[in-house]
Order: structure tokens, then C-alpha cells, then sequence
């Protein structure tokens, strides 16, 4: 009995199921939020980002701020789940499901003991292009907390049992979804659109992937993905440069100083098809792909712009409007961007009544072509560029931890230390000309189409319901 | 890592249930919460937090599906989406609109003792934020036609949340299992058949009844002054008239249970089965003086995380579980439920997991929890409040659930201090007297014996 009913919700449907590589793909759109709303920090004005770097070299962002004692510190090595060697899926996620496992001298029920002692919070996760760590600490227990992030960091001891313990969990998972429509679904998607990449593959690994994964196999991964080179860091919370600067030592300072990662070809995923998942469902999932737009093109901001109009974030999107409101043919309807690493989608999902999935999808075309060919309005233009520009300090800065994952993403994209003050003069620099054309390039493309469900019936007429 | 669906949900609801009461304040001016009460009865909390220039605003009405009238089951959420219309100051979708265009989110929702609606915004855009809030208080326009285009989406809303998720039918069965009288039986979005009747004029007798400034909570947290705020809603909210008065939330309450009852949904789309028993136990608002506070506990000391008994026993000494946990839901108007689950992994049986789980309810029973468990857990609770602080909404969420639920500004404040006072003696016997095996209810998802896809 927990249920607690949004208005819109991010449900957990087709393209939201947590099976591995769809997770991962919203994940990473989030963090393309992040800097698609960043400017706004000029918003919270105070908010003052340093460089602090380390004796040896460690380089981090840090935002002061002394008034709750709590530090919240969040950082990346480059290289995810699309490192895990072929036949060995699943590694890099079982990896960052053992740091909190015993390190150092401490076994696992020793080190969990302490972190509790020490009253802080630690996960780590594996994304496809970076493996994540975050702690949260309590300022006043800084040192403990910090002494066992260096441990975990620099000494997790990757013992048999809590492997065999935690390769149980993920494999209970990965059987628990084994018959979900969804999941099924999901992985037939991504095996049709990205072939043998592996973004293909699930970041979860398989029954059979799973069971080949030795501590050796781990250890060795860690060794080569845990290096300074490809380290980014931020701070954010009651702690001051100077500690921060040996606290930065004491944790990185003595890992390796260059990752060994293998290359990871860019993808252009394979449009132009339809999947017909059937189910006997009372409700159909359908997720459309178009081309996305990388974060270094010229065009990124004219894409971001044209996607929040046609199905982004606000309750004013032209889906939204069509497909909820005038129609009431579903409960949620939207756009994404899904920028990848090595891979870029614009992904349009929705989830409506079996019955009229055909007038659905037909709806959704429309709209799509529409913002193809005509673009939007001067108007829509002008407000959405109002709301990009204002969201980002309410969507992304709403707490040390928040703060800290953008500064993060900041850094990954090299987007420079100043971006944040740069970003609104960008946005407004987007004309109905760019926005048109950045339309017309992504969204003409015949897209990549996924039905789960019945199979469609055509209804004549369509129209109002 | 993200580990399996179960346990992560578990995460999830420890996490909402450890933000069920506040932190104190801290300093002599920031952080020190305020509240009144305007004219019209209309109540109001101001939580400053000048970290941001954000503000986030809450209109919480004492109105949730516990509330509805029978046979309309999903009014309070049907109505929750029609607030979103035309009023006859604002066409439909200008709030939107007015709030997207600064930036800001809103959003709303409704559980069974509540509907709340919020914005998130810069300062400045407070008060346009109160006078869009307190226009839609009375002043919707209810057309056949937005009703029925409204009522479509809401059923598609049942068949995303319900019908998709097997989870999620049994679970609707279960607390309709659990709750024999009480109306926490029915399911906040409704019943399938009931929503699809639901029309004009149950919208504007619910409207009417219920949409008034003297059952409605406002809260206001960020980076404002309680005097402005006082100022903005007496020039807004304070316009609208109050109400009748409305009667004492008198809802039927659930007889004695004589009985271990089971239900059992079986799904071809489930492959590893689970199980969860819930026991009828009392809220903040119904116990005694301690009682929830010691269920609080109990929760989080048999099955709060990796370091509670059912984690450490099933998922790491035997190892047949893959996740075991345990949650107790304070925050509710009447009598709530206490839920323990589990989930097997590897050859272990689900039976075999509940057997494990039903043993350390009986060993807590037994011989109660220890010290230095009760002192951990009592710190984690404690230590949850400071992290609750460094979020807006999560402060704003604390206050209005717990004020529109029967308490007030220090119930919530007084809460870490009445954690603390708990002893293990009293762990123990909210234990023994609430978390009966012969008078529980289970429910059991399994899958079909052949693969059915």
C-alpha cells in the first residue's frame, strides 16, 4: 500500500524498464539535461565553482557551502559497461557492486560496519561510457568517510564470496525479467538498431556471460579503468579547498597514472525498421528512433531546442498536447534525446490502449512531420528558449548531490568551468532558421519503430475519442 | 550498481519513509520554520532555505481516495488531473505555460489521505504561483467534454500502472485483502469500472466539497521570508471564501482478524517468484504515544538495509534470498500496514525464504532487539533528517504530508527527539503485539509452470 499517483510520471513502461541498456539510456539523457539547463546557475548566484588541484596533480570543482554540515563528492573514470569484453557482459556492473564489499583489511561485514560508523552513504555505477562513484558524508566524520573511499578506491579486495553473493542478485534479476514483454522487447530493440556494438549488449550481462566472471577478470578491469587520466571530480558542500586538496591526494593520488581501455567505435544505429514485439497486452508500448545530434555539433542547441517543443519536459509539449491532451489516447508521451558517447537518438515513447495504437501511432507521425517540415512557431521558439534558460538551477542544482553530478558532466564534456555564465548567450543565439533546419535534418529520416503489444488493428476514421 | 527490482524499491521506500519527520532547526533564522493560519482557515508553513533562489510551493488538501464516496473510486485523482483546466480567470493550460515559460516545474499528486499540487520557481514568481493556485481553488470550469477526454487518460494511467505490472494487479488485491473495512482497500487510481462512470456532476460535488482554503495546507520552502509569504497569501489565498465546515475524517475502521489470509497471482510474464505479509498496524496518528515511533524502528532494525536482520541473514548468511526487507508506512490518517518481503535466488524455494523471514519476526518476538542495533538505527534515522535538509522538496514533502495526516509543525520537529526516547523493550513489544503470523495477510506472485510467452 505505497501508492502515490503523479500527474505525469516517468511510469515504469517500455523505455523506462531498468533491463540494462534502455536504464542506461535515460541516465544518460539525464546528464544531457544537465547541461542543456546549465546557464540558469547564473540563477543561484552565489554559487561559486573552484578549481582545486592537488600536490599530486588530482584536479577538482568545488562549490563551498558551510550551512548544513554535509559534503557530497561525486566522480567518473571514463570507460563503462561498453568495456565489458566480449563473452563477459556484466563485468563492469558486478564490479561496482563489490567496492562497498571489503577493502583493504576489512572484509566485507568490517568495512559495512564502518561506512555505518562513519555515517556516510557510498554507491558506484556503471554507465556505458564511465563507471560512477558518489559518496555522502557528514562534515564533521570527513576524515573516516574519506578513508574508506580511498580504500574502496584503491584497495577493494574483490573476495569470492560476496562476488558469488553479488552475481547471484544481478542473475535473480536478470531471470526476474527474463518473461517481461518489456524487457524481452527491449533487448530485440537494441540488437536491431546498434547490430554487434555493444551498446547492443545489456550492461547486466546474461545467465551465460555472468558465470564466466572471475575475481582476476575484475581485478584486472579495475586496474585499467581506476587510473588518474581519466578521473574527473567534483565537491559540493562544507568543506574547504585546502582540505579538499589533500583529501584529493589521499583518495586518487596514488592510483596509476594512465587508464588501458579498450576503443569503442562510434555507431550510427539503424533506422528505417519496424519491430512487431506481440503480446497479448491491454495496453501498447510504441517507441519511435530518429537521428540524435552530438554534443560538440554546431547544431546541439537548435536540436535540444526543437525536441523540448515536440515532446520535452513541460506539460506544453505538441505531444503532449495532441496525444494527451486533445485525445486523451495516453497517460504519458514524449521525446528524448539519448546522447550516448558513441551514439545519438532522438526517441519518441509512448504507451496507449490496444485498440487505438494504430490512431496513436499515425498521431505521432503527424506531429513528427509536421515539426519536420514547418518547424515551430516564433512564439514557441521565444518560450521555450525562456524555459531552458530558467530550468536548470530548479531541475539540476536542487541539492549538494544534484550540483555535484552536473559539475561532473561539465567536466566529461569539456565544456570549461565558465560554461554555466556562457550558456544562456548560446541558447539565445538559436534562430528559427537553425531550428527549422536541425528538424528537418533529424526528423525526415525514416525512423526505427517498436510496437509491444497486439498486433495493430486499423481503425477507420480514427479521429476524437 | 543497480541491484534487482525488489531491493531497489526497498531503497526507494526506506528513503521516503527515513523523510517522514524533519530535522530541527538549526539556526536562529535560517531553517526556522514558520506557521499561521489565515482568516479563512486556510493553514501555512514557511520552511526558509536561502542556499537557492528557488522557491518550491505546495497547496496540500485534506482530500485523498480514502475520502471518496462509494462506488466512485478514483475521484480524488480523477480531480487531481482536472485541476489542470480552464478556470474562468486562466484558459487551459496558461498556468502551465506561465510556469514553463520562468523555468519552473509543477507537477501534482494524490495518494489516499492527500492531494497536493506544486510548483517549483524563482522567488519572483511566487505570488503569480499563489494567484494561479488559489484561482483554481474555486474557480474551474467542468465541461462534459474535458471530462470525458480527462477520464480516457486516467484509464490509460490504470493500464501503465496496473494492468502492465503483474506486481502491480497483485498488489491492488492484496491491500483489497489486507483492508476488510477500511477504505485503504480500494486503489487510489480506482477501480477499472468505477472510473469509467465517473462524470460531471461527482467532479463538482467532490469540487465543491472538498476544495476549500479551510481544508487545504499551503507550504512554502526556499528562499523566502515568512512575512512576504504571509503578505502574498493573505493578497491571494486569503481572497477565497471559507467553506462550510467539513465534517470529522471519520472513516469505518477494520474489525478484529481471526485469520492468516493468502493471495496468489499467477503470470505468465513472472519468472522468480516473491511473497509479502502485512499486518494492520496503527499510524503516527492512531497510536499510542511511542507506538509508531517503535515501529519506525522495528522496520529499520529488521529490515531497514544491508545492515538489518533480514539482509544480513537471508541475502548473506544463508544466502537464499535475493532481497529481504521490511517497511513500516507512518504517515497516514488512520490504521496503516507493516510489510515484510522476499525474493529467493540460486535453487532456493520461496518457501524456504518466507520460512527464514517468519523466523526472525519470531526470533524479534522473542527476544527483542539489541542496544547497539536499536542505538545504530535510532542514528541513521537521526542522520537521514541532516541529509533531508539539503533538499527543498523533500523538507516541503515532510511537513505537508504530515500536517494534512492529523499532525502539526512540532510533531515533525519533535520527531528525532521521540526516536531517541524509544527503548528496546518497547521494539520488542510492538513486535509481539502487531507482527502475528496467524493474523497476517501474504500475497505471492508466482510464475506459470511452462514458459508462457
Amino acid at each position: 500500500m505505497s501508492m502515490v499517483l503523479s500527474r505525469m510520471d516517468a511510469l515504469p513502461s517500455s523505455t523506462r524498464a531498468e533491463e540494462g541498456r534502455i536504464y542506461r539510456a535515460v541516465v544518460t539523457l539525464c546528464f544531457a539535461l544537465f547541461f542543456l539547463l546549465l546557464p540558469a546557475l547564473a540563477a543561484r548566484a552565489e554559487m561559486n565553482i573552484q578549481e582545486v588541484k592537488s600536490k599530486k596533480g588530482i584536479t577538482a570543482w568545488l562549490v563551498e557551502d558551510h550551512s548544513i554540515p554535509l559534503i557530497a563528492i561525486r566522480f567518473v573514470f571514463d570507460g563503462g559497461s561498453a568495456q565489458d569484453p566480449a563473452g563477459k557482459e556484466g563485468l563492469v556492473n558486478l564490479m561496482t557492486g563489490l567496492f562497498d564489499e571489503g577493502a583493504g583489511n576489512l572484509d566485507s561485514d568490517a568495512f559495512q560496519q564502518k561506512l555505518d560508523d562513519a555515517g556516510a552513504e557510498m554507491s558506484f555505477q556503471a554507465a556505458r561510457d564511465g563507471t560512477y562513484g558518489s559518496m555522502r558524508m557528514l562534515s564533521q566524520q570527513k576524515d573516516e568517510a574519506f578513508g574508506l573511499l580511498k580504500l574502496a578506491v584503491n584497495q577493494p579486495r574483490f573476495d569470492q564470496a560476496p562476488i558469488d553473493r553479488i552475481r547471484a542478485q544481478v542473475l535473480s534479476g536478470i531471470l526476474a525479467n527474463e518473461r517481461d514483454p518489456n524487457t524481452v522487447a527491449q533487448q530485440r530493440w537494441l540488437r536491431a538498431i546498434y547490430g554487434e556494438h555493444p551498446y547492443s549488449r545489456s550492461d547486466q550481462g546474461t545467465k551465460g556471460s555472468l558465470t564466466t566472471i572471475t575475481a582476476d577478470d575484475i581485478r584486472a578491469f579495475h586496474k585499467a579503468n581506476f587510473a588518474r587520466g581519466g578521473l574527473h571530480v567534483a565537491v559540493v558542500g562544507d568543506i574547504d579547498a585546502a582540505t579538499l586538496s589533500n583529501k584529493l591526494d589521499e583518495v586518487f593520488g596514488d592510483l596509476p597514472e594512465k587508464q588501458a581501455l579498450a576503443p569503442v567505435a562510434d555507431i550510427t544505429p539503424k533506422l528505417g525498421q519496424q519491430l512487431e514485439v506481440n503480446y497479448d497486452l491491454p495496453q501498447t508500448s510504441l517507441q519511435l528512433a530518429w537521428p540524435g545530434v552530438k554534443r560538440s555539433d554546431p547544431d546541439f542547441f537548435a536540436a535540444v531546442l526543437m525536441n523540448e517543443i515536440l515532446g520535452g519536459s513541460t506539460f506544453t509539449s505538441r505531444l503532449f498536447s495532441e496525444v494527451r491532451e486533445k485525445r486523451g489516447l495516453a497517460y504519458g508521451v514524449s521525446s528524448d534525446l539519448v546522447d550516448n558517447k558513441h551514439s545519438h537518438s532522438l526517441l519518441v515513447t509512448t504507451a496507449t490502449r490496444s485498440d487505438r495504437a494504430a490512431e496513436t501511432l499515425s498521431i505521432v507521425r503527424q506531429v513528427v512531420k509536421d515539426m519536420a517540415e514547418s518547424g515551430p512557431t516564433e512564439e514557441e521558439l521565444a518560450a521555450i528558449k525562456k524555459y531552458m534558460i530558467g530550468a536548470y538551477a530548479i531541475n539540476n542544482l536542487d541539492s549538494s548531490s544534484s550540483i555535484a553530478a552536473t559539475l561532473v558532466e561539465l567536466q566529461v564534456d569539456k565544456l570549461g568551468i565558465d560554461y554555466m555564465k556562457r550558456r544562456a548567450a548560446l541558447i539565445n543565439a538559436v534562430t528559427l532558421a537553425d531550428v527549422k533546419a536541425a528538424a528537418k535534418k533529424l526528423l525526415s529520416v525514416t525512423p526505427a519503430v517498436m510496437v509491444i503489444g497486439p498486433p495493430l488493428v486499423e481503425v477507420a476514421g480514427g479521429g476524437k475519442g | 550498481m543497480t541491484r534487482t527490482g525488489i531491493g531497489l524499491r526497498a531503497a526507494l521506500l526506506a528513503a521516503t519513509l527515513a523523510l517522514v519527520a524533519a530535522f530541527p532547526a538549526h539556526a536562529a533564522d535560517d531553517g526556522e520554520v514558520k506557521d499561521f493560519l489565515l482568516d479563512n482557515g486556510m493553514e501555512v508553513v514557511v520552511i526558509p532555505d536561502h542556499r537557492a533562489p528557488i522557491v518550491t510551493h505546495m497547496v496540500w488538501y485534506k482530500i485523498g481516495s480514502a475520502d471518496e464516496p462509494p462506488g466512485k473510486s478514483g475521484i480524488a485523482h480523477f480531480f487531481e488531473h482536472l485541476m489542470f483546466k480552464a478556470t474562468t480567470n486562466h484558459a487551459a493550460g496558461e498556468f502551465d505555460r506561465a510556469v514553463s515559460e520562468i523555468g519552473g516545474s509543477n507537477n501534482a499528486f494524490t495518494s489516499y489521505d492527500y492531494t497536493a499540487f506544486h510548483e517549483t520557481v524563482p522567488p519572483s514568481a511566487l505570488e503569480e504561483m499563489m494567484g494561479f493556485e488559489a484561482d483554481r481553488m474555486r474557480n474551474l470550469i467542468l465541461t462534459d467534454d474535458v471530462i470525458k477526454t480527462e477520464r480516457d487518460v486516467i484509464l490509460e494511467e490504470r493500464r501503465s500502472r496496473i494492468d502492465s505490472n503483474p506486481q502491480a494487479v497483485l498488489d491492488e488485491e492484496v491491500d483489497a485483502t489486507l483492508w476488510q473495512n477500511q477504505p485503504y482497500r480500494i486503489p487510489v487510481i480506482g477501480w477499472m469500472q468505477e472510473m469509467e462512470q465517473l462524470n460531471r456532476p461527482d467532479a463538482k460535488a467532490f469540487y465543491d466539497n472538498y476544495y476549500r482554503p479551510n481544508n487545504a495546507v499551503l507550504v512554502v520552502a526556499g528562499d523566502v521570508e515568512p512575512d512576504a509569504v504571509k503578505a502574498m497569501a493573505e493578497s491571494t489565498y486569503g481572497k477565497v471564501a471559507r467553506g462550510p465546515d467539513l465534517r470529522p475524517r471519520i472513516r469505518p475502521v477494520e474489525p478484529e482478524q481471526n485469520t492468516k489470509r493468502t493471495v496468489t497471482l499467477t503470470d505468465a510474464r513472472v519468472s522468480v517468484p516473491s511473497f509479502s505479509t502485512q499486518w494492520v498496524v496503527p499510524s503516527y496518528r492512531t497510536a499510542k504515544p511511542g507506538e509508531a515511533e517503535a515501529l519506525d524502528l522495528l522496520a529499520e532494525i529488521l529490515g531497514g538495509g544491508n545492515r538489518s536482520r533480514l539482509y544480513q541473514e537471508l541475502v548473506i548468511k544463508q544466502g537464499i534470498a535475493s532481497s529481504a526487507a521490511a517497511y513500516f508506512q507512518g504517515t497516514m490518517l488512520d490504521d496503516t500496514n507493516f510489510t515484510v518481503y522476499g525474493a529467493p535466488r540460486g535453487d532456493a524455494r520461496l518457501a524456504d525464504v518466507e520460512a527464514a523471514v517468519d523466523a526472525e519476526i519470531a526470533r524479534v518476538v522473542k527476544d527483542g532487539v539489541s542496544d547497539d542495533e536499536l542505538e545504530r538505527a535510532k542514528t541513521r534515522y537521526v542522520r537521514s533528517m541532516i541529509f533531508a535538509r539539503d533538499k527543498q522538496d523533500d523538507m516541503a514533502n515532510m511537513y505537508g504530508s504530515t500536517l494534512a495526516t492529523g499532525g502539526n509543525v512540532k510533531d515533525v520537529q519533535e520527531w528525532p527527539d521521540r526516536i531517541r526516547k524509544v527503548t528496546a523493550d518497547e521494539v520488542k513489544a510492538v513486535a509481539a503485539r502487531y507482527l502475528v503470523l496467524d493474523r497476517s495477510t501474504t500475497g505471492y506472485l508466482l510464475p506459470q509452470q511452462q514458459a508462457g510467452n
